[in-house]
């Protein structure tokens, strides 16, 4: 694995993260009108639409970043997938959490299995919750790190469709506000829900960079015990799923 | 920012109230938690660079004595 210091940028990334946030808690709060139908609980939407949105991008940009690994068969590529995935599915499962509450605050149910939007994404999340198991069952890192990159290109094409055939779907209880042709809100709301958009987009940047830095710099350490103590450096450390 | 808030209505709570603050919140929590996690293995990844240190220093020391121990035989 090649060397790249990851914590580059950190520090400006982490305080954009907090000014973005602290900006976006302030306009959701203060700044954004009441909705007409919903009333006070539609303030919800600005957590839980940009985690479920930064989440299925997340899928999709580590089956990408799989796309790398097999071209080149470096595992800095898997290890970038690996941590995308890890951070997308804690943000999907933050998503579905707050998309719940929401459920039951305004349709007086925590789920709703006969709603297309909701059933799909749980659909997305229990696929990619089956990606740490698929990576633990396999001990040989040359061959674990392949079959996951076909795994994660796999389901990050699915999001896309899935999301599409969503979309084309006529019966559904979810409200529709962002759709393929644009969003439909006033403009307040609009800037809120952007500014919530960078600043959880941002969130989501930082913790990968940190848990870069962090599986770079352990990775790091590893490999120069080894060379300290005159080890073998390709032999496997052991089971794991995660790339090492 | 005191302009802003003292110009900002107050927040109409009401029944919805404890769904807003419990759906932030939980959000709130899984990020707190997670960067405890990650606090937790940085000082773990701490403590592995504090051993490395150790036998750097230990190989070190071994290989000067060895050395020493050469030249007096020599």
């Amino acid at each position: 694995m090649r060397s790249t210091t990851y914590g580059r940028g950190l520090r400006s990334l982490s305080l954009l993260t907090v000014l973005f946030i602290a900006a976006a808690l302030v306009m959701v709060f203060f700044y954004a009108p009441l909705d007409a139908e919903q009333g006070f609980v539609q303030k919800i939407f600005y957590i839980h639409v940009p985690l479920a949105i930064v989440s299925l991008c997340g899928f999709v940009f580590g089956g990408l970043m799989a796309i790398g690994y097999l071209r080149t068969g470096d595992r800095a590529w898997d290890m970038r997938s690996y941590v995308a995935i890890h951070m997308a599915l804690i943000f999907g499962i933050g998503g579905l959490i707050s998309g719940s509450i929401w459920a039951k605050a305004s349709w007086g149910h925590w789920w709703v299995w006969n709603e297309p939007t909701l059933v799909s994404f749980l659909i997305v999340i229990l696929l990619f919750c089956t990606y740490q198991p698929l990576r633990f069952s396999i001990e040989d890192p040359e061959r674990q790190a392949r079959y996951a990159s076909v795994f994660a290109i796999t389901c990050g094409a699915f999001v896309p469709l899935n999301f599409i055939a969503v979309s084309q779907a006529t019966q559904f209880v979810h409200p529709r506000v962002l759709t393929l042709t644009g969003a439909h809100l006033p403009p307040a709301m609009g800037v809120t829900f952007l500014v919530s958009m960078i600043g959880i987009t941002l969130l989501y940047a930082t913790l990968w960079k940190y848990e870069m830095a962090a599986k770079n710099a352990r990775s790091q350490l590893r490999r120069l015990r080894r060379t300290l103590l005159g080890e073998d450096l390709d032999r496997p450390y052991g089971r794991s799923a995660a790339p090492l | 920012m005191s302009q802003l808030l003292a110009s900002a209505p107050a927040l109409p709570l009401g029944h919805a109230g404890k769904f807003v603050a419990a759906a932030y919140i939980v959000v709130f929590v899984i990020v707190l938690v997670y960067v405890a996690i990650m606090a937790i293995r940085a000082q773990r990844i701490e403590r592995d660079l504090d051993q490395l240190q150790r036998d750097v220093e230990a190989a070190r020391a071994g290989s000067e004595r060895d050395s020493e121990r050469s030249g007096s035989l020599l």
